[in-house]
């Protein structure tokens, strides 16, 4: 999960804004906690989104907790519907990417705009944008990974585990 | 493991990470009024709470008072209507004991200006015949109250005594139609004998045809048939009319509102006419 997390904040600085048609752009560290979320459950994912957003925060000289506040609760209820629901058609899995960003973003906008902080204007745009963008890398993810070898095994032990 | 459990614990641990993320904005973030945010919040909150308690208690607290408390509110408004009333009676009397004051007052005033030697009473009855026009005083021969003993007011001349009893006399009032006193006009001096005309008028007789009177002149007694003394006011002249004989027919309303007479003063000094004809006698 750290690993995942560090390398998702390496190329988000890296690369800078992955620009698609202006000033659309992804969240890595966004989808690895999702991801993680909907791979592992709703403890990891919480943890994930607490730590990758705690670290975001840190390195974008946010208030550092906005984000992490906004990914911790992203991360909580992304691992919920994956226990919950079966999301492994590439469907749901977009749907719950495109949601996570949604409410991610509402969230985060909606904490610096209550204690006036910064205000955002009419971004409705850009965090569709940003939603669709993430939940198509999220999607094209989780397709990369699953045709590693023995992914789909580990995956199922995995859940076995958990049921137990 | 179960996975109510798991659910469980990892709602806990939620609500701690979320609890450490609010600690840690709010140590970086002040509100607007330079105070630190999780207290504004939390005060913010607290304060929306204790405005709520408070308004239940209130609403409670009312209908206490306006509902079930009023289980006694007719027996205390039933006591208050009955202290009211009381109280009510004993400003009545007060009001009435001031006035008798007034009249005492008015009374011992007139006692004070007139230099004969006069016993107050008070008026304890009407007459008992509409009639007769009399009225019984609270004071007797005991007192000194002889018959034909004349009776006075601050305000004129009320009748004279005619019946006295140990304790109590009645008193003939000047407007009964068997009273008469002898009257002078005070302006001219036009001599006459004032007779009650019943209800609460006088009749001025035997007034010279040719004597000078008019409405509006004032009335007294002249002290000639020994019972007034000299001098003290009957009323005014209302109307003046000629009657074809001798005499004038002249109308005189009493100085005495005979109605509302609640005192008056007992003249025990004898006049000098009487005391001539006592005189005479022995």
């Amino acid at each position: 999960m750290i690993l995942a997390v560090s390398a998702a904040l390496a190329l988000q600085t890296t690369l800078a804004r992955f620009l698609v048609r202006g000033a659309i752009t992804v969240d890595l560290v966004l989808v690895v906690v999702v991801y993680v979320a909907l791979s592992a459950g709703p403890t990891t994912g919480l943890l994930t989104g607490a730590f990758a957003g705690l670290v975001q925060d840190a390195l974008s000289s946010n208030i550092i907790g906005i984000g992490g506040l906004s990914k911790t609760i992203v991360g909580f209820l992304a691992g919920i519907i994956g226990t919950q629901f079966i999301v492994t058609q590439p469907l749901p899995r977009f749907v719950v990417f495109f949601g996570g960003t949604m409410l991610h973003a509402v969230v985060f906008m909606g904490l610096y705009m209550l204690l006036d902080l910064r205000q955002f204007g009419s971004p409705y745009g850009a965090v569709t944008g940003q939603a669709t963008a993430n939940a198509v890398v999220g999607v094209v993810a989780f397709q990369l990974v699953e045709l590693l070898p023995g992914a789909v095994e580990r995956r199922r032990a995995a859940k076995t585990r958990l049921r137990r | 493991m179960t996975l109510p459990d798991i659910r469980q614990r990892s709602g806990y641990l939620f609500l701690a990470v979320i609890l450490g993320h609010v600690l840690l904005i709010s140590a970086q973030v002040n509100s607007a009024r330079g105070v630190p945010v999780l207290e504004a919040v939390t005060f913010g909150i607290f304060s929306e709470v204790q405005r709520t308690l408070s308004g239940g208690l209130s609403g409670i607290q009312n209908v206490w008072s306006g509902y079930i408390g009023l289980r006694h509110v007719k027996a205390e408004n039933d006591e208050l209507k009955r202290q009211l009333a009381a109280a009510q009676v004993t400003g009545q009397e007060q009001r009435a004991l001031a006035d008798r004051a007034r009249g005492f007052a008015a009374l011992l005033e007139l006692r004070q200006h007139v230099k004969l030697s006069t016993t107050a009473a008070e008026i304890i009855g009407g007459a008992a015949s509409a009639d007769f026009l009399t009225l019984t005083i609270d004071k007797g021969t005991r007192d000194g109250l002889r018959p034909d003993m004349a009776v006075i007011a601050p305000a004129g001349v009320v009748g004279r005594i005619v019946v006295p009893s140990a304790r109590s006399a009645k008193v003939q009032l000047l407007t009964d139609r068997n009273a008469a006193a002898g009257a002078i006009v005070e302006r001219t001096r036009a001599q006459g004998v004032v007779v009650g005309a019943g209800e609460d008028r006088l009749q001025m007789e035997y007034v010279s045809e040719v004597a000078d009177v008019v409405a509006g002149d004032v009335v007294v007694t002249s002290g000639i048939e020994g019972v007034y003394p000299k001098g003290f006011v009957i009323g005014r002249v209302e109307t003046v009319e000629k009657s074809g004989t001798a005499y004038k027919r002249i109308t005189v309303r009493p100085a005495v509102d005979f109605s509302s007479l609640e005192e008056a003063l007992v003249v025990l000094t004898p006049t000098p006419a009487k005391e001539a004809g006592q005189g005479v006698q022995e």
